[in-house]
């Protein structure tokens, strides 16, 4: 492998392999013969979720019209929550009280959080700026409080806070994200309260550099997460670039760990990227990088 | 169709209507209200949504302007709305207007009546109204007539009115009797004549009751246009069987859910809806900035900010889908955040409730208690 060990510079203070994550149980059940698609049973705290899985997304703690009662009639097993929309309505103090975000939409089965950001945001080492667009104020999303506020939450699955460039960009800016990323998995490790109940994924990040992309997997899964997500891909970009980027990740992440492709829902990209070994994917697309890109 | 009426006290009219729709399996109890639909679906339902109601009213209303459009494409499917919308198993009642969406007045002329679609005015004379139910194919359906009578109404236009709507009830019948497609349906005369003597409810009735007095006892009557619960009270005092069921709609509409009590029997359940109740905790009757306009003081406004962390049902007790699942916090996040859910959500508590409104109602009229229902359903006015 040519990418070299990641060290040193700015690297949080958490130490990786230490984290009290409890393994998630991931059993896999068929493994396909000719390409790296494989069957699982991921268990999870409310419920067993059959992968490959498509995730439906509830924004802002439901599905556009459906009941839950409808979306578990429909067999969904895990369904998606906005960090910072909810972070923001009804806000975590709120959602705490109601027992969670399961309580508050009266959801039995599990939930992923990830922090998707609308609005024009500016990343500095402590984290996340960007503007509320509620009342305007300028407010400062660090890794701590992404996951302070999904604890609130209560989700099975959260996200790190991650650094993320559109897949167009090149330059330095894609490694500076990247290795941000890298030490903002640190920070969200150390703050996680719930690390037996609440899994945490961390996200890689690189751009369309494959050396890139390698470092990062090569620090990430040193770190003892419960699983991985593949960001900064849209499918917007080359299909070529796009598949050579999940395929390489794919070939570093462990067997034995959830692989969740954020931001693909195309169904033709779900097959490929099935076949390239990913288990997890959503429809979410990464609003966060077009003005970032611009603003940058 | 058979009414049977097991009741009459002071005006009121208990009883069942048996013998419904084209099968004649279905029966419905009086007092009682209609489903509401808009284009032959109940806003906000699916048929998943709708059918986790616990009672649901066994005829279904449709109105005739949100159909005319599809005329041509109902004729060729040659089966009926009901067929065509995949409406469950149900009585259809055909309404010539939707009373709950405004429209443009001033348009009715000797021989027709306008109703409005998304592509603008139709004209309706009789013989177009009549090719119209008959690709509609209702159970019941009202005859064609001109209900431009507002308050404001002179005498003169009221007399109009009523010459018209007779013209067109005597067309419609003859017309009724040739058609094939209506054979087994029934027709409802409409009685127009407009609020000539006062605007004001109590006289309102005074006038209903004056019209039921002369109407045939073993027909039911049918008002379209009131579903306030102390109206419906009021009108089932003057005689009236049936009312549409808009009024939880609109209620739904305004992000609104229906709180009043219904409950007269003194058993320890009652005793808690009184305790969560709105009426005890000093919610109704409160004026808030962001009041819809239109609120009544049977319902409350779920957008106000002291629902943002009330973890109680809507309404304690009540068995809909909703308050057995979500709380007001929910509901409030949900009218807050613009998500489609709310209406769902909404929509079932409003009709569950209502139709429990009318089902209180009809035990009131049996055990002799309207009273004790009227003062409960009214007690708003000693409160805050
Ligand atoms: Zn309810």
């Amino acid at each position: 492998m040519a990418a070299s060990t990641e060290s040193g510079a700015g690297m949080g203070a958490a130490h990786p392999g230490v984290s009290a994550a409890a393994p998630l149980a991931l059993r896999i059940v068929a493994q396909c013969p000719v390409s790296k698609a494989r069957a699982c049973d991921l268990t999870l705290p409310h419920c067993t979720v059959n992968t490959p899985v498509f995730m439906p997304v509830g924004t802002q703690g439901t599905m556009k019209g459906i009941t839950t009662g409808q979306l578990e009639d429909l067999g969904c097993q895990i369904c998606l929550g906005n960090t910072y929309h909810l972070g923001m309505r009804p806000g975590p103090q709120l959602i705490e009280k109601a027992n969670g975000l399961h309580g508050f939409m009266n959801w039995k089965r599990n939930l992923l959080t990830m922090v998707s950001l609308v609005e024009l945001s500016e990343v500095t080492e402590e984290g996340v700026k960007f503007r509320s667009p509620y009342d305007g104020k300028e407010i400062l999303l660090t890794p701590e409080q992404s996951i302070s506020i999904q604890n609130s939450l209560g989700s099975d699955i959260m996200m790190q806070l991650d650094d993320v460039v559109s897949s167009t960009v090149t330059g330095p800016r894609v490694e500076e994200a990247m290795r941000r990323s890298i030490r903002w998995l640190d920070r969200c490790i150390a703050a996680n309260k719930n690390p037996d109940r609440q899994k945490l994924f961390a996200i890689i990040q690189g751009g369309l550099s494959a050396e890139l992309r390698r470092t990062c997997l090569e620090e990430m899964t040193k770190r003892d997460v419960p699983g991985f997500a593949i960001g900064g891909l849209s499918g917007g970009e080359e299909k070529d670039d796009f598949w050579k980027m999940v395929t390489l990740s794919t070939d570093h992440l462990p067997l034995h760990k959830p692989r969740y492709l954020m931001g693909v829902g195309y169904a033709v990209d779900l097959v490929v990227c099935v076949a390239l070994g990913c288990d997890m994917f959503d429809c979410v697309f990464p609003t966060r990088t077009a003005p970032l890109a611009s603003a940058l | 169709m058979r009414l049977e009426l097991s009741r009459v006290v002071q005006g009121c009219r208990r009883g069942v209507l048996t013998g419904l729709g084209r099968s004649g399996g279905h029966s419905l109890e009086l007092p009682g209200c209609l489903l509401y639909t808009r284009c032959a679906s109940v806003p906000h339902l699916t048929h998943d949504t709708l059918h986790t109601l616990p009672h649901l009213p066994p005829v279904t209303q449709i109105s005739l302007d949100s159909l005319a459009e599809h005329q041509e494409v109902l004729e060729e499917f040659g089966e009926g709305v009901a067929k065509f919308a995949g409406l469950h198993d149900t009585v259809l009642f055909c309404s010539l207007h939707d009373l709950a969406t405004p429209r443009p007045s001033g348009y009715n002329t000797n021989k027709t009546v306008s109703v409005w679609g998304s592509g603008g005015r139709i004209e309706l004379s009789a013989a177009r109204y009549m090719a119209l139910q008959a690709a509609i194919r209702p159970d019941w359906y009202q005859s064609l007539a001109d209900g431009e009578t507002p308050p404001s109404a002179s005498r003169k236009r009221a007399r109009k009115a009523v010459d018209r709507t007779l013209t067109h009830l005597d067309e419609c019948l003859s017309l009724h009797h040739q058609t094939q497609e209506l054979r087994g349906a029934e027709i409802f005369g409409v009685v127009e004549g407009g609020d000539v003597l006062e605007e004001r409810p109590e006289l309102r009735c005074q006038l209903i009751a004056g019209v039921t007095k002369e109407l045939p006892e073993d027909k039911p009557r049918l008002l379209l246009g009131v579903g306030c619960p102390d109206e419906v009270l009021a009108c089932v005092e003057a005689g009236v069987d049936l009312f549409e069921s808009s009024f939880p709609f609109q209620v739904t509409e305004r992000g609104c859910a229906l709180c009043f009590s219904f409950n007269i029997e003194p058993d320890p359940e009652s005793a808690v809806l009184e305790r969560n109740g709105p009426q005890s905790d000093g919610e109704r009757g409160a004026k808030t900035q962001d009041d819809p306009e239109q609120m009544t003081p049977f319902e409350m406004n779920l957008k106000d900010k002291r629902y943002r962390d009330d973890f109680r049902p809507l309404v304690a007790g009540c068995e809909c889908y909703c308050c057995r699942h979500h709380q007001r916090a929910y509901l409030h996040h949900l009218l807050v955040t613009n998500e489609l859910l709310a209406g769902v959500l909404l929509m079932l508590h409003n009709l569950t409730h209502y139709c429990g409104f009318f089902r209180a109602l009809r035990g009131a009229l049996e055990s002799g208690r309207l009273q004790a229902l009227r003062r409960r359903i009214l007690q708003r006015e000693g409160g805050v």
